[in-house]
């Protein structure tokens, strides 16, 4: 728990965080629309905010529906970030930016607080 | 009620079926579950879904080599492992010999945040993966209305429900989807929209602090289906369903006669006893002398070879062999030699259900020809009367199916009630033999009647019941002007017509003596004139000898006096006078 509550601050203040690569995985089921604008949402979001420290992995379930077990994955498309912990998994298609960004615990706090 | 091969499948139905392997339940469905279509089990928390879905996976997997798929959305697949292991059933080694898939879906609400658009593809996906990785032909989903809870948007998730339905048709898997019920509809969350083939709802309800559960199929869409609700339980072996109406009234009849152990008894009915595989029931105030009857019954039946189940509901195996052992009867050889079995169990133990299971697979196991139930009326507080009835039927139908004949104690109160508590059940029954007391002159005394015997002549002649050392006796009761005797005063009665009889005899002799010594008077009387009369013929002959001799003497005397006169005629009177002139 502790543990978890550290991570959340450090979170919030990931400038100061020393450059470490977050893992993200985006689990997609063929090349649909949604898959497609859920990988193009994810792209722009990493570039503005992650730049140059981050590593997206597709992994379409239809070639591998057995690494569907691994993630709990239900929901096409989610998104699981695998590094920095804990894992987070954000699913549909990535285009509320806000919620992907509260998501992923890149910005400071749930929509209350107004920054 | 034999689990019933895949070929049980009714070769008219249109709709092609998919037997579960629940006891009972491909009965009342006519063959199983509609295939290829997904079926919702739907019921409150605790009666029974994720068993019965399990259930139907194992047995596919074993009985009907059918693969299996189970995907479940509230338990791991060590805690299902665990859980479904306590009912018999190798989930783990089923899964290692790739009959079966767990497929545990877990989901998280706090973990997941929604952004935008998705569907449920990745659980298609899993689904589809699971399915053509062991060629599986059933599915359970258990429960998964778990995602309601999971995912946010609840329209997103109907539309993918809706699809993932018609998804699993297209499929052409027999489909177990469970789901919690809800207040108002069947399921909390309206799955019974989407599943429209099959509904199956399960109850579970406390009735006077018994707990019972209820099947009922709701719904089975282009299929003949009993509409009732159906008591089931969950037994060492799984899900029983015991259908009251399933079985027709098509048993087999013997005409074979066995006796009751009481030869006065068989006589009473029509001279030899018991039809074989006739429902006797033995009803009677308490201490009438039920149990004693009952085990006379299975004596008789365990000297002619038979194997006899004994059913105690109220005392001890040990205590009964002690008991009758007073009266003259040795159950205990029988119980050693394997004849003779008890099994007894506290009515409240558990529900009526789970008595009916018990004794049906106590019965399976034994393979006995006599069935006792000592007495019926103790399980009535194990539940309704109407459960009682609808148990004692089912119990009923399955031992005459197997041509058992069963004899039933039932406990009744004093009064006139008594018989009418009975009315419900004795229409079961084949035979009815009342026992009762009958009290007065200060005591009690048993009395046996024999009510109804269906298809034989039996008697209507009330028969007083005595227990004595040497076992049961009957005897006949009394009949006369003042009414039944029975007891001391069918004694007094009898002692008094003995002594009446006396007299008479005593008088009857007395007259004979009278009468002999009449004619030894008279005889003497005769004797007295018979000799009599001899003396009287003695002088006759004493007279006419003297007349004779007289004539002689007068003839001789008149020839003497002639020849004196010289009278030259020859005497021709007598040749008397000539020796004496020659002298």
């Amino acid at each position: 728990m502790n543990k978890a509550k550290a991570m959340k601050r450090l979170g919030a203040g990931s400038q100061r965080r020393p450059r470490k690569t977050w893992q993200l995985r985006l689990y997609v089921a063929g090349q649909t629309a949604k898959s497609l604008t859920a990988f193009s949402n994810l792209k722009k979001i990493c570039e503005s905010h992650l730049r140059g420290r981050y590593r997206i992995e597709v992994i379409d379930l239809v070639a591998h529906p057995q690494l569907s077990k691994g993630d709990q994955i239900l929901a096409i498309p989610t998104l699981v970030r695998k590094l920095p912990e804990p894992v987070r998994k954000i699913i549909g298609d990535l285009s509320d930016t806000e919620r992907v960004l509260v998501g992923l615990n890149l910005r400071a706090a749930p929509p209350p607080s107004p920054q | 009620m034999k689990n019933s091969g895949p070929q049980a499948i009714h070769p008219t139905s249109r709709l092609p079926k998919c037997p579960t392997g629940i006891q009972g339940l491909d009965e009342i469905t006519d063959g199983g579950l509609p295939r290829g279509r997904p079926t919702l089990v739907c019921g409150g928390a605790g009666c029974g879904k994720t068993l019965f879905a399990a259930e139907f996976i194992v047995r596919g997997a074993t009985q009907f080599g059918e693969a299996g798929v189970f995907m479940c959305f509230e338990e791991t697949d060590a805690e299902l492992k665990a859980n479904v292991a306590s009912l018999g059933f190798d989930l783990a080694g089923l899964v290692r010999r790739k009959k079966i898939l767990l497929e545990h879906v877990y989901i998280e609400r706090s973990e997941i945040h929604e952004t935008g658009e998705y569907d449920l593809e990745g659980l298609f996906v899993r689904l589809n993966h699971a399915i053509d990785s062991i060629g599986a032909k059933r599915v359970v989903l258990d429960t998964l209305e778990a995602l309601f809870a999971g995912l946010p948007n609840e329209a997103i998730l109907r539309a993918e429900l809706r699809r993932l339905f018609r998804w699993l048709k297209k499929k052409g898997v027999t489909a177990v989807i469970t789901a919690e019920r809800g207040r108002e509809h069947l399921t909390r969350h309206g799955l019974e929209e989407y599943v429209s083939d099959c509904v199956i709802l399960l109850d579970h309800r406390v009735n006077d602090q018994i707990a019972t559960r209820h099947l009922r199929v709701v719904k089975y869409r282009g299929a003949l289906h009993s509409t009732n609700e159906f008591p089931f339980l969950i037994g060492e072996e799984g899900i029983s369903l015991l259908p009251i109406t399933s079985l027709g009234l098509n048993h087999k009849v013997s005409s074979q006669r066995i006796s009751t152990g009481i030869p006065r008894l068989d006589a009473m009915l029509g001279g030899r006893g018991f039809f074989r595989g006739s429902s006797i029931l033995l009803t009677g105030t308490p201490g009438t002398g039920k149990t004693i009857t009952a085990s006379c019954f299975a004596q008789a039946a365990a000297r002619r070879g038979e194997r006899v189940l004994f059913f105690s509901f109220e005392e001890s195996p040990n205590q009964i062999i002690r008991n009758m052992h007073s009266i003259g009867l040795r159950l205990e050889p029988f119980v050693k030699s394997g004849l003779l079995r008890f099994h007894a169990a506290r009515p409240s133990l558990y529900g009526l259900e789970m008595h009916l299971a018990t004794m049906f697979k106590e019965i399976a196991v034994f393979q006995p020809q006599v069935v006792i139930l000592d007495p019926i009326t103790s399980l009535m507080a194990a539940g309704t009367d109407f459960e009682t009835k609808g148990m004692v039927t089912r119990l009923v139908d399955y031992l005459k199916g197997g041509q058992v004949t069963s004899l039933f104690t039932s406990l009744t109160h004093g009064g006139h009630a008594l018989q009418q508590s009975e009315i419900a059940m004795s229409s079961l029954m084949d035979s009815w033999l009342l026992l009762q007391d009958l009290e007065g002159n200060g005591e009690r005394n048993r009395v046996l009647y024999v009510i109804k015997a269906r298809g034989m002549a039996h008697s209507n002649q009330v028969r007083e019941f005595l227990i004595s050392n040497q076992g049961i006796e009957l005897v006949d009761a009394y009949i006369g002007p003042s009414g039944v005797l029975t007891g001391a005063s069918r004694a007094a009665q009898a002692a008094r017509e003995k002594a009446e009889m006396l007299a008479n005899q005593q008088e009857a002799a007395r007259r004979k003596r009278e009468l002999e010594r009449k004619r030894t008077a008279l005889e003497q009387q005769i004797a007295g004139l018979r000799s009599e009369y001899e003396n009287e013929e003695i002088e006759l002959r004493r007279l006419d000898k003297q007349v004779s001799a007289q004539t002689l003497m007068l003839s001789a005397e008149q020839t003497e006096l002639g020849r004196l006169r010289q009278a030259d005629v020859t005497v021709t009177t007598g040749k008397q006078g000539k020796p004496k002139p020659k002298k």
